[in-house]
């Protein structure tokens, strides 16, 4: 009995830090309407300069003189991102605010390495709280004791400075209608700057916190934020009491979910999150979100198919790679299957994104269980090569009938954070599950067969493979489902009330993203002969947003140019830095602040672009009503 | 079949969080009627309106069109019992083409939604067109709806309300946030096609100019409750109503005011 | 000289929306912004208090040139500005939402307090605690501009009050108008209803397609028939 007493108790210490950092993003999405992905990589920096503090004072006064500094210090730095980045990218779409805050999180990692070196830091124990103490036999670190009461004293704190004060009034009527209050006289972006700074704060805090307790890495910033989502998912974005509830539920999962399935505790968490999420689609305590802002009028001109000229463009264009093996060697004919590969992986997220307005952030599942599932079907079912092309994209079909069930009830940042959280959790259990998967091992002699196996044979299937997906999702891009997707995206209120179940079209949607992700996973083991947990990572979901994005997300096709543009330039990046992450990190949030139309998108404009006066007009009165 | 009316609402209610929004409204409507359901803000009109194409759900009481129960129905499900519908702020999908938002509807209406094959800029063009061309806007087909002025984006929003040949029309104030003159274009369009096709229509709508003009009958709703009914006469003659909603008639068209020529 | 604006433009992106617009109100004058839909009435108050960002032109507000301060700077200088449509504060209680509209009192405007704009609006006295969202309309309405008169300005820029009320409503808000323009509150209330526009206003702008082309008294256009058509499409 006092071993489970314990368990709770450690579990109720873990939802401490857990809320800080969640009640901090829930803040800041309150006010700013952005999802701060950043937000772990403040928590992480938090830990780093409580480490170099506490380090260098000792003493009582040191430590927490430190801890408390280091929040102060991160909270500054938080400022001075706000002002410089943050600031530009207010009006932008919420999906380009998520990546760009991602950028963001891999420049503080390659960072923190440069700054702090590659190994994990422990950092002192808590100065006059080192000890323990005895409950029936077991022992309570005092320390932990101090976090389960600082947790609630912290809600207390936040609910009094929202309710009683001048300031806790004005920022709750920003968090509805921030243009109202600036017309009200109230200087909103040092409003917002404080509200950041409060929030990286309290992050940061956490993370400081967390020294006493846990190893320092530069690793701790992902899986933090990923704990947050799916805390805020569960609680309420938006809501403090529901970040904190949510985070005692999750962190005793947590504890109690080790002694159930010790091998896959997190489990039990998606379990859960499931269940909130069907009885309570806007989480605990959280309310429904007002239509999400449509991606803005970047462009206005609709989606039209190929004229001749352009599909006898394309056919050149295509004539041409498929001669690649004439006069390329095998490098370059296995970076033209990779390429062709990662086309098929980005046209299936596009769909997903540009047709269907679905921005998901852990498409790399879908991708990573089409690679797994062919890995399985070679090795554990010693099916032929053809019939494992069929049965890995299978796999992604099924994670995606499972996944974009629940995903699909949401919409917005919040599709964006559960889809993430999906791609973790299927994630941990490829690296955890090391019977099956091998786990960090990965599974190894996925070769492809004689037929395929040369050098410009497989770039021939991948190249035909890729066409076939990108043609066929172009065409029900322009078919009736095609269009009631776009019509749910464009007004989910109208697509309902002309008869258009916007739910199971967009499921549908889902279905066809994940599986075509599955067939790119698919040939993906082919080319590697082998599969990691990589496969599934939050990186490689980026890697296919960022194509996305590069090529346009409002373009009917971009991704491709995307695919081929980014593919070819980060292999080349690898071979030329050792700082990938900070460079690939600055080159998001560059395109996000300068270039939101990626590649496609703004060529299009420039082709496009009239000079009527007319066109003018009709804008006009219609920025007119539409205030 | 003329016994039974085409739409009929029975002690219809609504209460957000212990406040009524509406409470008991019962009323019939029949085919190729016009009928307009006004009243303060905040008197349950919008509530109301919700519940009868499934877009909230009542606490109690029901709601029939031509017989069927649709209480409890979701809006796509009442759609395809015949019922259209405009909204007060439009909705309509921004970036297609004028003609590509009727063939939406279209497709829907042929239950092709499932479709991944057939290439929707062929679809249904002629009977796209032909609805265009209803309610005067065939020259526009070809434009990007994000483009479209706010009174056009209204003739859009009917033409696609008219896609499934509706029985019924509900229009929550139609003419919101536009000119008076386009006001007056549009009701009348929208009354026209109703009675040639034998529509029902019920809108809520504040311009009494418009109201006047062009309701068959008016329902009256206070705090949820069903206060008056009848001809425009006789509304406008109704001193509750008068005290309640149209007060001294200053700011409405002096032709309109209690005891003007008709 | 309350508010004078010269030779305004403003852009939205690549569309051009006002040319040249110029107006003026004086001091404790209530000035009517006619127009239809898409006229440009909403455009021209948002670029006067700086919601707009491509504008240029003169704006001068009590002698002072305003064409380049923020928003929050503008309303904190005495220009009040009610937003279309209601755009309360639904979480907020009544309270609250006065809380967030409060500034400090200045010489040259009325000044009001909580307990002076709960005599003049007595339905809001009675729901102080009630948070935004459960109040009705024309309660909603009453609370926006209270909302802005805590801010104690002396000229306040009213975008269509009338709007989506009943009639009955809006004969309130007439009183509440004429109240705040006895007390010594400048107002530039753009409308489309000629008739609550008559009851308010001594003088009347037109503007058509982002120009101005009608200005003078209500008198001066009820004789000019032909205007009124042309332009309001009554």
């Amino acid at each position: 009995m006092a071993f489970y007493v314990v368990q709770f108790l450690t579990g109720l210490a873990s939802a401490a830090s857990l809320f800080l950092v969640a009640s901090g993003l829930s803040i800041i999405f309150g006010v700013t309407r952005i999802v701060n992905f950043a937000h772990g990589a403040f928590y992480m920096l938090g830990a780093y300069v409580a480490f170099t503090l506490t380090a260098r004072f000792s003493g009582a006064l040191g430590f927490w003189g430190g801890i408390l500094a280091a929040a102060l210090i991160v909270a500054a730095v938080g400022v001075l991102v706000e002002m410089l980045l943050l600031r530009r990218i207010y009006h932008v779409p919420e999906l380009f605010q998520l990546l760009a805050t991602f950028g963001l999180t891999l420049m503080v990692e390659d960072l923190v390495v440069l700054g702090w070196g590659p190994n994990d830091l422990v950092g002192p124990r808590a100065a006059g709280l080192k000890g323990a103490i005895d409950f029936f036999g077991q022992q309570i670190p005092s320390y932990d004791l101090f976090l389960i009461v600082l947790g609630p004293l912290v809600l207390g704190l936040l609910w009094l400075v929202f309710q009683r004060t001048r300031w806790g009034v004005l920022v709750r009527a920003a968090t509805q209608d921030r243009d109202m209050v600036a017309a009200l006289g109230v200087n909103q972006k040092w409003l917002f700057t404080s509200v950041f700074a409060l929030g990286v704060f309290l992050a940061a805090l956490a993370g400081a916190l967390q020294i006493p307790r846990d190893a320092v890495t530069h690793e701790m910033d992902l899986r933090v934020i990923v704990d947050v989502f799916v805390v805020v998912v569960i609680g309420g974005l938006g809501s403090i009491t529901g970040a904190f509830v949510a985070a005692v539920l999750v962190s005793e999962l947590n504890a109690f979910g080790i002694l159930i399935f010790p091998k896959i505790s997190i489990i039990l968490v998606f379990l859960v999150m499931a269940a909130v999420l069907i009885v309570r689609p806007w989480g605990l305590l959280g309310r429904a979100e007002a239509p999400v802002r449509r991606t803005p009028g970047l462009t206005v001109n609709p989606w039209r198919p190929l004229t001749s000229r352009e599909r006898i463009a394309v056919a050149i264009a295509f004539l041409l790679a498929a001669s690649l093996p004439f006069y390329a060697g095998n490098y370059a004919l296995a970076v033209g299957a990779e390429i062709a590969i990662f086309v098929i992986f980005a046209a299936s997220l596009h769909f997903l994104m540009s047709t269907g307005g679905l921005a998901s952030f852990g498409h790399a599942a879908y991708f990573g269980l089409g690679a797994y599932g062919t890995a399985f079907a070679v090795k554990l079912a010693g099916l032929p090569m053809a019939a494992a092309l069929v049965a890995g994209p299978l796999f992604g079909l099924l994670g995606a009938v499972v996944f974009g069930f629940f995903a699909v009830q949401l919409s917005g940042v919040y599709f964006a954070m559960l889809t993430l959280a999906f791609a973790q959790i299927v994630w941990s259990v490829a690296f955890q599950w090391v019977g099956l998967t091998g786990g960090d091992n990965g599974i190894l002699g996925v070769w492809p067969e004689r037929w395929a196996a040369s050098a410009p044979h497989f770039f021939w299937l991948s190249l035909a493979v890729a066409v076939l997906a990108v043609a066929g999702l172009r065409i029900a891009t322009f078919s009736p489902f095609g269009f009631a997707l776009r019509a749910t995206r464009d007004s989910p209120l109208r697509a309902e009330a002309i008869g258009i179940n916007g739910k199971r079209i967009q499921w549908s949607a889902f279905l066809i993203a994940g599986t075509v992700a599955g067939i790119g996973g698919a040939l993906f083991a082919y080319l590697k002969g082998s599969v990691f947990p990589d496969v599934l990572g939050i990186p490689l979901s980026v890697d296919a947003l960022v194509m996305v994005l590069l090529g346009g997300v409002e373009t009917v096709s971009g991704a491709i140019v995307g695919a081929i543009v980014y593919k070819a330039l980060s292999i080349w990046l690898v071979s030329q830095t050792e700082w990938s992450k900070l460079v690939l990190g600055a080159f998001i949030v560059l395109i996000v602040v300068a270039f939101p139309k990626g590649i496609v998108g703004t060529l299009d404009s420039l082709w496009h672009r009239r000079p009527s006066s007319l066109k003018d007009a009709m804008l006009a009165s219609k920025i007119e009503t539409a205030e | 079949m003329s016994s039974q009316p085409l739409l009929s609402v029975e002690g219809l209610s609504k209460s957000y969080g212990g406040v009524h929004a509406v409470r008991g409204v019962s009323f019939a409507l029949s085919s190729g009627e016009i009928l307009a359901l006004i009243g303060p803000n905040g008197a349950g009109k919008s509530t109301c309106f919700n519940m009868l194409n499934g877009q909230t759900a009542p606490d109690g009481g029901r709601v029939r069109v031509l017989g069927q129960d649709t209480t409890g129905l979701k809006p796509r499900e009442v759609w395809r019992l015949g019922v259209g519908r405009t909204f007060q702020i439009t909705a309509t999908f921004p970036t297609m083409t004028v003609r590509e938002n009727v063939q939406v509807a279209l497709s829907s209406h042929d239950r092709k939604l499932f479709n991944l094959i057939a290439a929707m800029p062929r679809y249904a063009r002629q009977e796209a067109e032909r609805l265009l061309d209803l309610v005067g806007m065939g020259g526009f087909a070809m434009r990007a709806c994000g483009e479209l002025a706010y009174g056009d984006l209204k003739r859009l929003e009917l033409a696609m309300a008219l896609a499934n040949r509706p029985k019924l029309l509900l229009m929550d104030e139609p003419t919101a946030g536009m000119a008076p003159r386009e006001r007056v274009e549009l009701m009348r369009l929208t009354a026209q096609i109703a009675r040639e096709k034998s529509i029902g229509v019920l809108f809520t709508e504040h311009d009494m100019d418009v109201v006047f003009e062009h309701a068959d009958r008016i329902l009256v709703l206070n705090r949820g409750n069903l206060i008056a009914e009848g001809s425009p006469e006789e509304v406008r003659r109704n001193g509750e109503v008068r005290a309640i909603y149209l007060g001294e008639g200053l700011v409405y068209d002096a032709r309109h005011r209690e005891g003007a020529a008709p | 000289m309350k508010l004078s604006v010269e030779n305004l433009n403003s852009h939205y992106g690549p569309a051009h929306i006002l040319f040249d617009v110029a107006l003026d109100v004086a001091d404790g004058e209530a000035v009517a912004l006619l127009g239809r839909n898409g006229a440009g009435k909403s455009t021209t108050f948002r670029s006067i208090v700086g919601l707009v960002g491509q504008r240029s032109g003169r704006i001068e507000f009590e002698g002072r040139d305003i064409s380049n301060q923020p928003t929050h700077a503008i309303v904190r200088g005495g220009l009040g500005y009610v937003p279309e449509e209601r755009r309360i504060f639904t979480d907020l209680t009544v309270e609250e939402n006065l809380e967030v509209g409060r500034q400090p009192p200045r010489n040259n405007a009325p000044r009001w307090t909580r307990e002076r704009l709960f005599e003049l609006f007595p339905n809001l006295a009675e729901m102080r605690g009630r948070p935004g969202g459960r109040m009705s309309g024309g309660e909603q309405q009453m609370l926006t501009i209270a909302r802005t008169l805590m801010g104690n300005p002396s000229l306040v820029l009213l975008d269509e009050p009338s709007e989506g009320l009943s009639p009955k409503i809006v004969e309130q808000m007439v009183e509440a108008i004429l109240t705040m323009k006895k007390e010594g509150v400048s107002l530039l209330v753009s409308e489309q209803n000629l008739h609550f526009a008559r009851l308010i206003s001594d003088r009347a702008y037109i503007i058509e397609r982002g120009r101005i082309c009608f200005s003078g008294t209500m008198t001066e256009l009820d004789a000019r028939p032909d205007i009124r058509d042309a332009h309001l499409a009554l």
